[in-house]
């Protein structure tokens, strides 16, 4: 078994574009175990803070501690990204890419992706190319992707963000399973109903800086700043 | 109109009476060409794909010179390979000029660029559609430039065929370093500009329609190979 990169430590964390300060300064610690979700409205800088962690965005000033080496933190980490990436291969072979790369013998990592095929209940459209399925079909199977190489840590951008009430339950049980399973979880989204379903910690962000950080029962029991108050009770926030 | 219609006629007369010679002459045309279009497709599809990929500082300038050098004029190419090649040339001792060898390396010099850039092109459209995904995935130069080949090869197999056409047309070079001797370096289009030279029109014109029906039977075969493997795999 390979060293645990987590926790994550964030010190001052800036990411700036063009001069512009985009979010931060970002102080959190990401613990060995849980789920996150990070939530705040619309340009409040969740993708940016999430790709910030994962490792695209540099910071300006400000550290990520992880707790072991680039190598090994680079290769447990997956990112589920907003607008499903697809390689154009079909179903089966999108999601056993990330296996051939890291040179497992094919027939295995075909077994190993069948399946997963399973599990999201895609066995009918395993030959089909992945970019003719529909928006919820192709977020399963980015999950899958994004799971299959077990790793110790997975982003998510608004998974659910398109997709309707079946497909969006379809795939929290699949991130509560993958939770169950010891995968630690960050997660984003502004829907208020996922974060009570789902979240251990929550994350809330606004223009950029983190306003409430701590268990999720606290948030939506006793929300501590006007503008999480207001973010809940569904006012419009600017 | 008549000189046509009388160059059709015989350019079936000659196919159907299997002239050993024509089919010599068909059979390198269809070598030479194809040789240079595979050798051109191994060295341009991953430098078309290496530049979409890489962030360097004379970039825009590398990818300018090779848009200039799709239009190289193929007389020039081929007064050059011969210098190069012959007796007193630093390639001298090879001893190729004249050989269907040297009008492989013409037309590998000519259309290199040409699948190179249409490679790039391709590959610099679908990279912007993966790039974040690889990244994600802590690939390799190596398997970014791989998986981009692979998922692109319909449209690299279009550059690859228009380096076909273009080579397979192409007279001014091969004609130079070949020398059109026959039974050795005579293809159809030197001997289109020979029988031209002497005034067989129709003979001429008989070879030309013969050229253009083997460009378009290539073409064809390649999209139904290409074909049969996407009704496997999708
Ligand atoms: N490359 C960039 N250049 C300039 N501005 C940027 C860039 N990337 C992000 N921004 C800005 O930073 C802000 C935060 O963007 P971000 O995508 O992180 O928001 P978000 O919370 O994910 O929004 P959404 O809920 O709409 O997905 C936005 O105002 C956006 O316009
Ligand atoms: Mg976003």
């Amino acid at each position: 078994m390979v060293d645990t990169i987590l926790p994550l430590n964030v010190k001052n964390a800036t990411v700036k574009k063009r001069d512009k300060r985009i979010i931060g300064p970002i102080n959190i610690q990401i613990s060995t175990k849980g789920f996150t979700i990070i939530m705040g409205p619309n340009g409040s800088g969740k993708t940016t803070l999430l790709r910030l962690l994962h490792g695209f965005e540099n910071p300006c000033g400000g550290i990520l501690n992880w707790n072991s080496d680039v190598e090994s933190v680079q290769q447990n980490q997956s990112f589920v990204f907003q607008t499903p990436i697809m390689l154009r291969r079909t179903a089966i072979e999108n999601v056993t890419y990330p296996l051939s790369l890291r040179g497992i013998p094919k027939d295995t990592a075909l077994k190993i992706a069948k399946e997963w095929i399973s599990k999201i209940n895609l066995d009918h459209l395993c030959n089909t190319n992945a970019r003719f399925l529909s928006g919820g079909e192709k977020q399963k199977l980015a999950i899958a992707r994004a799971l299959i190489t077990k790793p110790q840590l997975l982003f998510l951008d608004e998974p659910t963000a398109n997709l309707d009430g079946s497909a969006t339950k379809e795939i929290e049980k699949l991130l509560q399973e993958a939770h169950n399973a010891g995968t630690r979880i960050i997660m984003t989204t502004h829907d208020i109903g996922q974060g009570k379903r789902l979240a251990d910690d929550l994350i809330f962000l606004y223009r950029g800086t983190i306003h409430e950080s701590g268990k999720a029962k606290d948030f939506y029991k006793k929300p501590e700043t006007q503008e999480a108050r207001a973010f809940l009770n569904g006012d419009i926030l600017e | 109109m008549n000189d046509i219609v009388e160059g059709m006629l015989s350019a079936f007369r000659l196919i159907f009476s299997l002239d050993r010679d024509l089919f010599e002459i068909i059979l390198l045309s269809l070598q030479v060409t194809l040789t240079a279009v595979i050798i051109a497709s191994i060295i341009g599809m991953p430098m078309g794909a290496w530049l979409a990929v890489n962030r360097f500082k004379f970039r825009r300038f590398t990818i300018a010179i090779l848009n200039a050098l799709m239009g190289l004029p193929p007389v020039v190419v081929g007064l050059i390979v011969y210098i190069m090649l012959s007796r007193s040339g630093p390639f001298g001792v090879l001893n190729l000029l004249f050989t269907p060898t040297a009008m492989v390396i013409a037309q590998v010099i000519i259309i290199t660029p040409l699948i190179a850039s249409i490679s790039h092109q391709a590959i610099r459209d679908l990279w912007a559609d993966y790039h974040d995904l690889l990244i994600s995935l802590n690939t390799t130069k190596r398997q970014r430039i791989l998986t981009l080949i692979k998922d692109a090869r319909r449209s690299l197999l279009t550059g690859s065929l228009a380096g076909f056409g273009r080579a397979i047309g192409e007279v001014g070079a091969i004609m130079i370093v070949g020398g059109n001797i026959d039974h050795l370096t005579r293809v159809l289009t030197t001997a289109i500009a020979l029988e031209t030279g002497k005034g067989e029109f129709a003979f001429a014109l008989a070879l030309g329609f013969i050229l253009i029906a083997l460009a378009i039977i290539v073409n064809l075969a390649i999209h139904t190979i290409s074909k049969t493997e996407r009704a496997s795999n999708w």
